[in-house]
């Protein structure tokens, strides 16, 4: 592996009392996710099963494993779009049992898609301003009657969404389609739109897929400034190993479903465990 | 006694709404579009008959025969027209041009045979009726689901037996798929058509066996409510359509016979909505989950 | 101002423009008497039509969901407008014709929104081609249920009843069964008709220009993301849904108060598809094309009157021929050659500037 250009500041990490690991600066704070025994089913397979994982309320963590492990599958289930079969997730200390997929996103959970999923018959604006709907609000008679509060809202909203978009310095992109941008804007894109809805945990899935080397060393310093501007903790499942040790402070893995280790970058590298994983396991006896 | 002659009757309607919905869901199944104007392949089929018996004097059997000919060759024509070069197109566009392709056959009937009913022949059917006990089943009744019992062990038996209709199946399943094990999905989609249009005009003669009222909108109605049956049955799932036509024939013969003349149509499709509230994707539907 | 805003502008203020032109065109016309008597009579229907279409393409290009059922709530409306009028002349003697039918306008949005609502809860739970099953399903039942509906008037008060002519001895009929609304007094105008597809046009698009408007399009591009937005997916669409219904309420009123009756046979799933074709032709969520292509369609048979044998079958043709050129790969590529130059000019040439940094 080339050198790994490091975004994380040397972090202590701590255990804490349910088997995880949270960076030393957020032990004493709620965590921002907690999740217990978490796992579901399909059809008698389980897809995650005992999941638990603690992450800190400014914590960059890292989700890997080899595919099919079922790291989307754990997206969502903490975005409610599965309901999990056992288990429970905690959002800031909430609980999001029965609650659905838009009640995890008020509670301060927003996401990535791996299959990118933007309102891609709407402008890049558009797009942000959908993810500012429960931040900057109006209602439907002053938006249809032009009332003066339909005039200040549009406004906070542009404005709101111009600042956001100037953090991957999109402004000169916001009236274009966004179906028609190319493959590596409209994945900022996304990450943009999930950041307007102010979360305090952010899940990208996979956004430096696509990407070549410069655009993924640009992500990472900007995964890292985003952290840092609006001191959220961000969650990502990502292949680029690169990435993955540059930028997280805890890792967790991933193999059927199940987590196999925990750790920061260098201990998950030394893990025998996880090199069997991704590299399958080695003949005994054999050369 | 009135139980069991309702029944009957049920049965009898459910059968034929049962062939014709065959014809929606194989075409769903497969092509992914709801094929408006199938509704109107049945009136054709019914005036092609009409005409063969009234007209050219030729025997049942043959007029028959001809009615299904000449609806296999319009279904594949449709098919390969209007619906072929649209196979990329949203599912809106499709519809809306199976709906122009609606219109089009009924005014082509419209002209050809005029806004008069025809009173359907029905005297070669009318031979003999069948007496159980106080029951009496006319030979039509008869007939009608014999011939659906038949149909349908026929269809159950080519698409799980023959190698044609197991690549039915796989295009159904999974069009690109399909494509790449060598299977030419353009041709089983044409031979869905064939053997959907063919249905239709079985299906055309035997309801106007029954209700021997000819014109060119007889098609319309029998049609929605095949629709009807397909998807509250599970559209795509052919012993769905069987189900969901028979129960569909049934529900309307009691309502009107036990609630409401006037509102047999409108029991029907409460009914329809009450089923869906409770399985979305039909009786023997399979539900579809969304990947994210 | 943004060129998007810019453009949405531009494109408001020419649709807004046509419909007043046309409008104060017409008006000249009918003063001047030189307009014919077969367009004067299509007027209030095309009205009627151009809202029926307009508030379809709400549903169907907006929010992205096929409803195969909008003329129930048009039959609602026509149905509730011919009542309201009778009784407001019966019970009140209200002779000014214009507050009767505003006031029947009105009743025929309102208790079509109400139904928009009970129907819109089942329905909306439902996707794709079960909804648009399910809305079919509700515009037969609605069609159903009118057809043994029987609405009276005795001594000013409104009798019904339900299934059979179970009304007192001196009353005057408003509805009479399958024989539909009978003995209407035609009150609708030309003018109110005007004032109906400009409310109607001020309703969708600034709605869909503003807060809900833009997230009844987000659950159509992608129902998922919408949620995880937190944007709550059956709200918006049954916003979309409720309010297509109100408006096909309005445009049902004025266009049963058009004419001496009003059949239940009118509004049949036929009617429903008709709008749906004026919105697929016009292009959907295009309102503009909508209005274009309602106002086309309702004349063009019209005009085919001579060939009264031969202009279904036109249609259809015409109709299937448009969706085959409009939808193939093929001929949109030669089409878009050919049209290419014209596009430029009004374009100019800013599509390059779309790439940044990506463009490997």
């Amino acid at each position: 592996m080339t050198e790994v250009k490091r975004h994380r500041s040397d972090t202590k990490m701590v255990p804490v009392p349910s088997h995880s690991i949270v960076p030393e600066r957020d032990v004493n704070e709620i965590p921002v996710l907690e999740t217990r025994h978490l796992g579901i089913e399909f059809g008698g397979l389980k897809a995650v099963d005992d999941f638990n994982l603690t992450i800190g309320k400014t914590e960059i963590a890292g989700l890997i494993g080899p595919n099919g492990a079922g790291k989307t599958t754990v997206f969502n289930l903490l975005t409610k779009v599965y309901e999990p079969t056992s288990g429970a997730v905690l959002i800031d200390g909430k609980d999001l049992h029965g609650m659905s997929i838009v009640q995890a996103s008020r509670l301060g959970i927003a996401r990535t898609f791996q299959n990118i999923r933007l309102f891609d018959k709407m402008t890049v604006e558009e797009n942000v301003r959908i993810g500012l709907h429960n931040q900057i609000k109006y209602d439907m008679f002053s938006g249809i009657l032009r009332l003066p509060r339909y005039w200040k809202q549009e406004k906070r909203q542009h404005e709101r969404a111009m600042e956001l978009l100037d953090i991957f310095g999109m402004q000169d992109l916001a009236d274009e389609v966004s179906g028609s941008l190319p493959y590596g804007a409209q994945r900022r894109l996304e990450i943009v739109r999930a950041l307007a809805t102010e979360p305090k945990l952010l899940l990208l899935d996979e956004p430096a897929a696509g990407m070549n080397p410069h655009e993924t060393e640009e992500l990472m310093e900007n995964i890292a400034k985003i952290r840092d501007q609006f001191q959220i903790a961000i969650l990502l499942i990502e292949h680029d190993m690169s990435l993955v040790m540059g930028v997280c402070e805890g890792i967790c893995v991933l193999n059927f479903g199940k987590i196999i280790a925990k750790g920061t970058a260098d201990e998950i590298q030394a893990n025998p465990d996880v090199i069997e994983a991704y590299l399958g396991k080695r003949r005994e006896g054999g050369k | 006694m009135i139980f069991l002659d309702n029944l009957i009757n049920g049965l009898s309607l459910g059968s034929i709404y049962a062939i014709i919905a065959l014809g929606y869901t194989m075409v769903y199944g497969i092509a992914k579009m709801l094929n408006f104007a199938h509704g109107d392949v049945i009136m054709v089929g019914a005036y092609i008959a009409f005409c063969g018996l009234q007209y050219w004097g030729i025997p049942p059997v043959f007029a028959f025969l001809l009615a299904m000919v000449v609806c296999t060759l319009l279904g594949i024509t449709i098919e390969g027209l209007a619906y072929r070069p649209l196979r990329q197109a949203t599912s809106l566009a499709v519809l809306i041009t199976a709906i122009g392709m609606s219109y089009l056959l009924q005014n082509i009937a419209l002209m050809i045979w005029g806004a008069n009913p025809k009173s359907f022949p029905t005297t070669f059917i009318n031979g003999a009726s069948l007496h159980l006990g106080k029951i009496n089943i006319s030979s039509a009744t008869l007939i009608t689901i014999l011939v659906s019992i038949v149909i349908m062990v026929l269809l159950t038996l080519f698409t799980s037996k023959t190698k044609l209709g197991k690549a039915m199946r796989c295009v159904s399943e999974d069009r690109g798929a399909a494509e790449l094990m060598g299977i030419n999905v353009n041709r089983t989609i044409s031979l869905t058509f064939a053997i959907g249009s063919a249905l239709a005009a079985i299906a055309g003669i035997l309801l106007c066996s029954s209700y021997p009222i000819l014109q060119p909108t007889t098609g319309s109605m029998p049609g929605i409510k095949a629709f009807t049956a397909a998807v509250f049955g599970g559209i795509g799932s052919i012993p769905g359509a069987m189900l969901g036509g028979v129960l569909l024939g049934i529900i309307e013969i009691f309502g009107k016979a036990y609630i409401s003349t006037e509102l047999g149509d409108a029991i029907v499709f409460a009914v329809l909505i009450i089923v869906l509230l409770f399985k979305p994707a039909g009786l023997l539907g399979k539900p579809m989950r969304e990947k994210v | 101002m943004t060129k998007a805003k810019r453009k949405r502008l531009i494109y408001n203020l020419i649709t807004f423009g046509l419909v007043i032109a046309a409008f104060l065109i017409l008006q000249n016309m009918i003063a001047t008497k030189s307009i014919s008597r077969s367009l004067k009579g299509q007027l209030v229907p095309i009205c009627s039509w151009i809202v029926m279409a307009v508030s379809l393409n709400l549903v169907i290009g907006f929010s992205g969901e096929l409803s195969l059922g909008h003329a129930g709530f048009m039959s609602i409306g026509a149905y509730t407008g011919a009542i309201v009028s009778g009784w407001l002349l019966a019970a009140f003697d209200m002779q000014d014709t214009t507050l009767r039918l505003v006031l029947a306008i009105v009743a025929g949005g309102i208790l079509a929104g109400i139904f928009g609502v009970l129907i819109g809860i089942p329905v909306l739970r439902l996707r794709g081609d079960y909804l648009a099953i399910v809305t079919l399903a509700f515009g037969e039942i609605i069609r159903n249920l009118v057809n043994v509906l029987y609405v009276g008037t005795a001594d000013g008060k409104l009798q019904f009843s339900f299934l059979n002519k179970n009304l007192p001895e001196n009353v005057t009929m408003l509805v009479d069964g399958a024989k539909g609304a009978v003995k209407i007094k035609p009150i609708s105008t030309f003018t109110v008709g005007f004032v109906l597809i400009i409310i109607t046009l001020i309703v969708v698009l600034n709605l869909v220009n503003s807060r809900a408007g833009r997230a009844i399009q987000a659950t159509r591009d992608n129902r998922i993301a919408a949620e995880s937005m937190g944007v709550s997916v059956t709200r918006y669409k049954m916003m979309a849904f409720v309010t297509a219904a109100v408006l096909a309420g309005m445009a049902g009123a004025l266009y049963g108060l058009n004419s001496s009756t009003v059949v239940p046979t009118q509004f049949t799933f036929n009617q429903s598809i008709n709008v749906l074709v004026f919105v697929v032709l016009g292009g959907l969520g295009n309102v503009l094309g909508s209005i274009i292509s309602a106002t086309f369609l309702t004349v063009l048979p019209e005009v085919l009157r001579e060939f009264a044998d031969y202009r279904m079958l036109v249609y259809a043709v015409v109709l299937i021929l448009v969706m085959i050129f409009t939808n193939n790969p093929t001929t949109r590529a030669i089409a878009n050659r050919l049209f290419a130059p014209i596009k430029n000019l009004f374009h100019g040439k800013h599509k390059e500037s779309v790439g940044g940094g990506d463009a490997k």
